[in-house]
């Protein structure tokens, strides 16, 4: 009896409240109908569709050194979701996930190089690695929030590349000569060119990272990352330990851009020490920013802007390479303030809001 | 019903709790029982200590000396993320909910401590994970039932008005399923209507959930119609117990809310 009258009253409150509050006008009005909403989800999944099969038909259209430049693109795409899980879902920030994706890269190098190691199986070792390095880098990292974050992990990014070159590892990295890596063959007498396989390689393994990273986000692990980043005392409270999450989200996110990092070497068939500066750290920071903050398909974008939009700049200005592409970064910065992730949001935002009074 | 459960063992215990902030003596000794099934008015002037002894509850502080026990063990052990698991829950006074998760979320983090996975299970989205999460979702669908939330649900909770984000963050601490219900000030920056609103809810919580409250709170009125039993605070120190008949009458009580000697 007290409950029904609780609940109606409640019901009411909320909807009165929710017409008269300034802040919550605007939410009514974005109300998502379920008509609406299951039609955003279908947009979704039609866009989706059409990116893969482009995925799936670019590299017999496109010459080699395209489907290069693809490869690296879902490789950067890789990281770049690795990085978000890190700060777009739990709100730690990185500035020095190039450090990881180096030690992905020189796993998967040193192993082939000095132990003849398959290809494929330097993969999930780079993984494993990065995530034990990533899960120790962040107990650590526990102490220190936002900016202060911010730096240590600038400090990772610095430190790594110079550990590299040092001589008591230079029997393994070959110190600043690098390694060179041969090409891998596609298996099974498939007709694919190495091109072609490599591509292929990624993009079935950046499917099943998306997939992986989508099902965390959506699930008790994803909900507790994403309440210590809103609310780490409330976090606390509700029972998450988050401590263990948060050292744990640094390992998954190292995991990702780790794999991405043995692929990009793989991929390049070379590394050395500065193949991994400060400067590619920078790249998937800007990556996640401009693919949208805490939207995962968004670092598909963001792997496309960081290996295309260079060299666009690099087409417009020779000489001005880097201005031209700074100058693109801070319009998209003003033009998209939320990244692609934001501009979509609003975009179906309104086409539903339109297709309900129209 | 208090004859009853006064002989029985008290559900919460607070046993002579000392919390102190450099010189300064927040709280001197406190002391006091809840049964399961009370509702339990925590009252004081500003600065009596509520909101200390609060914490020292939810585990942010940890009392000088004392103790506080949970059916009869010890939880000055346990740290702030294992109290839902022990069965005590709490709401924030200024509203501590996840702003950027949808209200449906913010619920589904309460079950976090009733509920079990690990990442790697998560990211493959395993059977049992997809069967936990099913058990998991009709809790809180349950919730937002009963404290009306369904037009809400699924929106973002930052831009919900002040009331609703109340009922959310209390759908939060009973996803928890608690055996205590910790409620930090939940009357503040309600209008006359939602308190009268939120007293009923509070009873009903205890009446249909069977969840015993412990209540901090300033609104003289709200303590007064609900609570079974309140206690006073004052400076630090326990000036008075009893029921609210009781209390209001105590001279003790009326000095330090209108200003006696201490002031």
């Amino acid at each position: 009896m007290s409950v029904n009258t609780t609940t109606t009253d409640a019901r009411q409150a909320a909807a009165s409240t929710t017409a008269t509050g300034p802040a919550g006008a605007v939410k009514a009005v974005s109300l998502p109908e379920p008509a609406a909403a299951s039609g955003n989800a279908k947009i979704m999944r039609t866009a989706g569709i059409a990116l893969l099969i482009m995925g799936l038909t670019a590299p017999f259209m496109a010459g080699n050194f395209l489907i290069f430049q693809l490869t690296m693109m879902l490789i950067y795409g890789i990281a770049i979701l690795g990085l978000n899980i890190l700060t777009g879902i739990n709100g730690q920030f990185s500035l020095g996930h190039g450090a990881f994706y180096a030690v992905g890269a020189y796993t998967a190098a040193i192993m082939m190089d000095q132990f003849g190691v398959g290809y494929l199986w330097t993969l999930p070792v780079a993984g494993i690695i990065c995530f034990i390095v990533g899960f120790l880098f962040g107990l650590p990292a526990l102490r220190l929030e936002g900016i202060y974050l911010a730096l240590a992990t600038f400090a990772l990014a610095v430190v790594t590349p110079q550990l590299f070159k040092l001589s008591p590892f230079e029997h393994w990295t070959s110190g600043v000569m690098g390694i060179v890596i041969s090409k891998p063959e596609a298996p099974l007498g498939l007709p694919l060119n190495p091109d072609q396989w490599l591509y292929f390689l990624t993009l079935a393994i950046g499917l099943v990272a998306y997939v992986c990273a989508r099902n965390l986000v959506g699930s008790r692990t994803g909900r507790a990352l994403m309440a210590i980043r809103d609310n780490p005392i409330a976090a606390g409270s509700m029972g998450v330990n988050t401590a263990l999450f948060k050292s744990l989200a640094f390992g998954v996110s190292a995991l990702y851009t780790g794999v991405a990092g043995a692929l990009g070497a793989i991929v390049v068939q070379y590394i050395s020490p500065d193949s991994f500066t400060f400067t590619l750290s920078v790249a998937l920071v800007v990556g996640l920013v401009v693919g949208g903050v805490g939207w995962l398909p968004g670092a598909l974008f963001g792997g496309a802007f960081i290996m295309f939009v260079p060299n666009i700049a690099e087409e417009l200005s020779k000489g001005l390479s880097g201005a031209v592409y700074g100058a693109i970064m801070i319009l998209m910065m003003y033009a998209i303030p939320t990244g692609l992730g934001g501009l979509l949001k609003a975009a179906l935002t309104a086409l539903s809001k339109r297709s309900k009074t129209g | 019903m208090q004859a009853n459960t006064a002989s029985a063992p008290p559900q919460l215990a607070v046993r002579d709790v000392v919390v102190r902030f450099g010189g300064i003596v927040a709280l001197d000794g406190i002391a006091f029982d809840l049964h399961k099934g009370e509702i339990l008015g925590l009252i004081g002037p500003n600065g009596a200590g509520k909101t200390t002894l609060f914490n020292c509850l939810s585990r942010l502080y940890t009392p000088a000396s004392g103790d506080i026990l949970y059916d009869g063990n010890s939880v000055l052990s346990r740290r702030p993320h294992d109290m839902p698991a022990i069965g005590i829950g709490r709401s924030f006074q200024n509203v501590a909910l996840f702003q950027r998760m949808t209200v449906r979320d913010n619920i589904r983090v309460g079950a976090h401590a009733a509920s079990r996975s690990d990442f790697f299970s998560d990211a493959l989205h395993l059977p049992w994970v997809r069967r936990q999460e099913a058990a998991v979702d009709a809790t809180v669908s349950e919730l937002i039932d009963y404290l009306g939330l369904g037009a809400v649900a699924d929106l973002p909770v930052e831009g919900l008005p002040f009331g609703t984000r109340k009922r959310v963050e209390i759908a939060r601490a009973l996803a928890i399923r608690p055996g205590v219900l910790l409620l930090d000030e939940p009357a503040g920056g309600l209008n006359h209507d939602e308190v009268g609103e939120l007293g009923r809810l509070i009873k009903s919580i205890r009446d249909d959930r069977g969840v015993t409250i412990l209540l901090v709170e300033h609104h003289m009125g709200l303590v007064m119609s609900i609570s079974d039993k309140v206690v006073v605070l004052s400076f630090g120190r326990k000036i008075a117990e009893g029921t609210p008949a009781e209390v209001q009458q105590n001279p003790d009580v009326i000095a330090a809310y209108l200003g006696g000697p201490a002031e």
